[in-house]
């Protein structure tokens, strides 16, 4: 599990940076030649150089020169390659990182809302920052650091081969239990990183949860609750925190002093086999070996310092597959909307705005046909529940001709909202058929599918940019009249026109500087600007005031001309001229019918909307 | 700054001493390993002694092991006083941000708060464990090969000291270009995260509007931007090291040089030169130790300044000294009271005059954006009014202790939110030790037990974050129980029944009156059954008074009002 989360992890490093890795990897070893080179020449400079000039009277000290110059130029190709290499390590690190956090992205928005609705909202965020921070280390430092390391070690290991075989498998065994340690001891580390990394999340969570509910917080005066709570948190944090940079900075010591310890055996072995003849072992090679043994166990020590990073990288690179690996939404439709336009009675697909759609459905044996899009919505028969054991739908039948005004009216939690979260296909229904236009709406792209349905959500979201720009979601190419016609059909435009900057005021945090009033207007305007061959509006007007509501109104039945819509209000003046009316109780539908039919039938409906003249 | 930053070690104060302590040890026994090692070839391999070998195997050995035990507890101590410091940090700031008003925590963003509260505190953790390990280790190993180098040769040793004031200025320069460019890319984060935040909440809406696609391509941008600060900045950061070797190698060739020519002129000894190498190579490795640190410590510094910013930060929103201890009754009087959101900004609510008196149900309706929720803020002094004051129970709300304000003052709000946890546990939010049966007497008020008790796990049921398994006007009458737990002298609903069917509306409004009578009630509505039989009924316009008084007068007397009712009226008189 371990194992495969860093190979994954790196195979991804060296699959989109690969030729950058390369040619750090020859880098590093042109920088270690260099470095060779530099001992080598302190190594003779003595015996070469000095030696021989002593006691002469004119010593000339062009032949030194001439090796410092030589030296000196790999000193330069040195320091050149070394930086070389660091600076490309930048561009590989946050370029991964960049990738990474652009991946990630995406793929979350592919994925079915009940993740989002399980899954809190900050500790989702704490992916994005802290986890894919973890990396950083790894990749800038670590990788560069266990190829050079592994440079030296091998070619020590071949020197050392050379010196004296029984020496060397002394070495390698010593080596072994240090590899082994180090295993041990990250492992622990590791362990501790993934809760460290969890509980940041978890943390994360907490906040982001808490100060967007801070007016809460402040109105129940739960100030010194939150802290008390952020406490058990932030302490849970520290403790593993704290056990995962103990062990991580214990690995260090140990390697060090096993490394010293592996010097001693070997020096004890070596020289009981030099003293005794064995193995034709010499003084003199005894010395060089126990030199070669210092720099043989010296870049394992400097691995293991990078074991810190490694399971840190683990921990987070954990969290991130996880998100990674979340089960995108299902989408198996092959279904599509298109332009068509008609010629000569015959339905032709268009890159013109002709303001006819069609459904473009390919089928098995290649052929296309196109359906004519109408927005002829029908549900027979559904059931459906958010878990799989507890229906909160039961037979749901609602059929919407092309153009109808359909509505759901019922108490609180009878299932409206769910309804329209089915026909968009936030949720996959358990049993029964939802058709468009006679085609299973499984059976059409999820894409196309929303893209023919207008929707105002029972709660408003607005995005940071300018009041513009979120009128604008609605249809992106729409141009500045465009959106500006939308907020006047919302009745938006005189309060947008009394903000400091008017269209272009900033909105930030969820549009906090609004009402709540005012943001569902802007959402009704943002609809408007897609144009959308159908419309669900779920409480579209509920925190709108009735004489603006009486002024958006208008708008709205301008915007519901010749469109499926489905509308969810409690209050039924707004939804009394529907062709039908679906009283739902919950999860059935109990009584359909128009507004004159019910009221005749006084059920449910007549004493709901009588209830009302009561309590006037 | 620092100083802030510092005062949050407090009770690890202890720990990162003996954490230098333990590394200042660990490294003179660092530096008599090597000795030893001379040792044992010299006197022991060399001169053929097996027993000096063991003699000198076994005391470095000792060595090792002691070494290994300081280096053990070193590493324990470090971890536990930059984890416990940066829990400190993490406490300190989370309970700052408790004080903060609203347009303290506008300024910094959620997105930036959260950044700030987890990223950056790692950063400083990071660069802290760094720092109290290495600064007494590094400068000890420099000084000591230095002191050596100089006692052997003086001259010589000054090319150590040119080579140290040549990288000071070099790695200054660095560090200085690094940190503007770090200053700038946190911030960076920020827009990330917040971006990342939007999409989460706003999922439904990207979702229906089918814009993944337009997201993705902000998030690039978002992300991009990171990518070229840190690229930039790190881009300088990697000069740190080739101008170090620049450093070491220069010395390398001007001692090989210089060297040679003392040993030549006979002021050197071969030996000497040798010598003076191995502590080049000292010198060397504790410069590199102190650039890591110094690396650390670039990037932590703008993460520190974030993590100061948010801790200096002055409430605007505080207790007075001498605060008033107790709320008298439920009476409210607003006095020529005007505000504005931004100072100096367009005022919102102008020149507002009302009296209530204590145990009244005042009704309020307006036209959306006319600041009806602007102006029941103010009761719980969430913010400060501009001019004129608001009083309550006889005083002014700027002279009561905050906490004691908004524990007589329930507000239920419009945007309710419920937190994760089950009803139970939000519904405890309005009272701590509030019992089951009390719980339900609250639910029962405000109609919420009817449907809790369906609820298979009953006032157990788990609520999600932002309450997404309950409908809207459930959720709504938790939040009512929730402050009436409260036992509030004054209640406000703050349009808080928009989603609650006509008849439950209905009933919850006839158990306050008979259950809570002598609690002040205001409720905000958009409808007119919800108000009509409120004692009097206030018309806000445009962040004016209109009308102030019954139903009946208004209906005569006010415009806007009769408007309203008439258009709400029109579809029931048809039914």
């Amino acid at each position: 599990m371990k194992e495969r989360t860093l190979t994954r992890l790196l195979k991804l490093v060296f699959k989109n940076y690969g030729w950058h890795c390369l040619i750090v990897f020859l880098c590093i070893i042109g920088s270690a030649f260099a470095t060779v080179q530099g001992t080598l020449f302190m190594q003779s400079l003595i015996d070469d150089y000095i030696m021989p000039m002593i006691g002469v009277m004119s010593p000339n000290f062009s032949g030194l020169l001439k090796a410092l110059l030589r030296v000196g130029c790999f000193f330069g190709m040195g320091i050149v390659l070394s930086y070389g290499y660091q600076r490309i390590m930048v561009n590989v690190t946050q370029g991964f990182l960049r990738d990474l956090r652009n991946q990630l992205f995406e793929h979350m928005e592919s994925l079915p809302i009940v993740f989002f609705d399980r899954t809190a909202h900050g500790d989702i965020m704490s992916v994005y920052t802290n986890d894919i921070d973890t990396l950083r280390q790894l990749i800038s430092q670590s990788l560069p650091q266990l190829a050079s390391s592994s440079i030296t070690i091998i070619t020590v290991f071949i020197s050392m081969l050379t010196l004296s075989i029984p020496l060397t498998c002394l070495s390698v065994c010593l080596l072994m239990v240090m590899v082994m340690m180090s295993q041990k001891i990250g492992g622990l580390s590791g362990q501790y990183f993934v809760k460290q990394q969890q509980e940041v999340g978890k943390m994360n969570g907490y906040i982001e949860e808490m100060i967007s509910g801070q007016k809460v917080v402040k109105v129940f005066n739960h100030e010194e609750k939150a802290i008390e709570d952020f406490r058990v948190l932030n302490d849970e944090l520290r403790e593993s925190s704290y056990q995962a940079h103990k062990f991580a900075n214990v690995l260090m010591p140990v390697t060090v002093q096993i490394g010293n310890i592996s010097y001693i055996i070997c020096a004890i072995v070596g020289a009981i086999l030099a003293l005794n003849g064995y193995d034709a072992l010499t003084i003199g090679t005894l010395v060089s070996f126990l030199t070669l043994n210092k720099n043989f166990n010296q870049p394992v020590g400097q691995i293991s310092q990078q074991i810190n990073a490694v399971a840190m990288a683990q921990a987070g690179a954990q969290r991130i597959f996880h998100l990674m690996d979340q089960q995108s939404e299902v989408d198996e439709g092959t279904v599509t909307l298109c332009r068509v336009e008609f010629v000569d009675g015959k339905m032709v697909e268009t890159n013109r705005r002709t303001g006819h759609w069609a459904w473009r459905h390919p089928r098995k044996d290649g052929s296309v046909e196109l359906v004519e899009m109408k927005g002829d919505l029908r549900l027979e028969n559904v059931d459906f529940g958010y878990v799989d054991n507890r229906m909160v739908l039961h037979d749901v039948s609602v059929f919407a001709s092309p153009g109808e005004k359909i509505a759901f009216v019922g108490a609180t939690g009878a299932g409206k909202t769910t309804i329209t979260n089915l026909i968009n296909r936030f949720y996959d229904i358990q049993k029964g058929t939802i058709t468009y236009d006679g085609i299973d709406i499984k059976l059409i792209k999820k894409d196309d599918l929303r893209r023919s349905l207008g929707v105002v959500l029972q709660d408003t979201h607005l995005f940071t940019g300018t009041v513009m720009d979120n009128i604008r979601y609605g249809r992106l190419d729409a141009t500045d009249e465009e959106c500006i016609e939308a907020a006047r059909l919302a009745n938006a435009d005189v309060f947008i026109r009394h903000l400091p900057q008017g269209y272009q005021t900033m909105l930030s945090g969820d549009g906090a500087s609004l009402s709540q009033g005012q943001r569902q207007l802007l959402a009704i305007a943002r609809a408007a600007v897609a144009n959308p061959p159908a419309l669900i509006l779920d409480e579209a007007t509920s925190s709108i005031d009735t004489r603006t509501e009486a002024l958006v109104q208008k708008g709205m039945d301008e915007l519901m001309k010749g469109r499926t819509t489905f509308v969810i209000a409690h209050r039924l003046s707004t939804i009394k001229n529907s062709d039908c009316i679906m009283v739902l109780e919950q999860g059935r539908i109990i009584e359909r019918g128009n507004h004159t039919s019910l009221m005749k039938e006084k059920g449910k409906y007549y004493q709901l909307y009588t209830g009302m003249i009561e309590m006037d | 700054m620092l100083k802030v930053l510092f005062h949050q070690i407090k009770e690890y104060k202890k720990d990162s001493l003996l954490t230098m302590l333990f590394a200042a040890v660990e490294v003179v026994l660092e530096i008599i390993i090597p000795l030893l090692m001379a040792g044992l070839i010299d006197k022991g391999i060399e001169a053929q002694n097996m027993n000096a070998v063991y003699r000198y195997g076994i005391f470095m050995f000792v060595i090792a092991i002691g070494t290994l035990s300081l280096g053990f507890l070193a590493g324990k101590f470090a971890a536990k006083a930059s984890t416990g410091f940066a829990a400190n940090l993490r406490d300190a700031m989370y309970t700052h941000i408790q004080s903060f008003s609203f347009s303290n925590i506008d300024k910094f963003s959620t997105a930036g708060l959260v950044t700030r509260l987890t990223t950056d505190i790692n950063n400083v953790q990071q660069a802290y464990q760094m720092i109290i390990r290495m600064c007494i280790r590094a400068p000890m190993n420099l000084i000591c090969a230095l002191a050596m180098a100089f006692f052997i040769n003086r001259e010589l040793s000054l090319i150590f000291v040119g080579a140290i004031v040549f990288l000071i200025f070099a790695l200054g320069i660095i560090m200085f270009l690094a940190m503007r460019y770090f200053n700038d890319a946190f911030p960076k984060y920020d827009d990330l995260n917040e971006s990342v935040q939007e999409n989460v909440v706003g999922i439904r809406v990207v979702k229906s509007f089918v814009r993944e696609k337009f997201e993705i391509e902000k998030m690039k941008k978002a992300s991009s931007n990171i990518y070229k600060l840190f690229v930039k900045a790190e881009g300088v950061l990697a000069f740190n090291n080739p101008s170090m070797m620049l450093a070491v190698y220069s010395c390398i060739l001007l001692l090989s040089y210089l060297g040679a020519k003392s040993v030549v002129a006979g002021n050197l000894t071969t030996g000497e030169l040798t010598s003076l190498f191995s502590y080049t190579m000292n010198i060397l490795m504790s410069l590199m130790m102190l650039s890591m640190v110094f690396v650390m410590i670039t990037m932590s510094l703008a993460s520190a300044r974030r993590i100061v910013e948010v801790l200096q930060e002055e409430s605007q929103l505080v207790s007075p000294k001498n605060a008033l201890k107790d709320v008298k009754d439920g009476s409210i009087v607003f006095d020529h009271v005007s505000f504005s959101y931004k100072h100096g900004g367009v005022p919102v609510l102008r020149d507002i005059n009302i009296h209530i008196q204590s145990g009244e149900t005042i009704g309020i309706i307006g036209g959306t954006g006319s600041a009806k929720s602007t102006l029941v803020n103010l009761i719980s002094r969430l913010y400060d009014v501009d001019e004129g004051c608001v009083i309550v129970g006889g005083q002014d709300v700027r002279q009561y202790d905050l906490e004691i304000l908004r524990s007589s003052v329930a507000v239920v709000l419009q945007k309710n939110v419920l937190f994760s946890g089950t009803i139970l546990d939000n519904l405890r939010w309005g009272k701590e030790d509030a019992t089951l049966s009390e719980c339900q007497e609250a639910c029962r008020l405000s109609c919420a037990d009817e449907f809790i008790s369906k609820f298979e796990d009953g006032y157990n049921t788990y609520i999600e974050q932002g309450g997404t398994n309950v409908s809207g006007g459930q959720k709504q009458r938790i939040c009512i129980a929730r402050a009436l737990l409260k036992k509030p002298k004054i209640l406000i609903l703050d349009d808080s029944t928009s989603a609650v069917d006509t008849a439950t509306d209905a009933s919850i409004q006839k158990s306050f009156e008979e259950r809570i009578p002598d609690t002040t009630k205001i409720i905000i509505s958009q409808r007119i059954s919800s108000v009509q039989n409120a004692d009097r009924i206030l018309v806000l316009d445009d962040g004016i008074i209109n009308g102030f008084d019954t139903h009946e007068q208004l209906l005569q007397n006010n415009e806007i009002y009769k408007m309203i009712y008439d258009l709400q009226m029109k579809g029931k008189e048809e039914a």
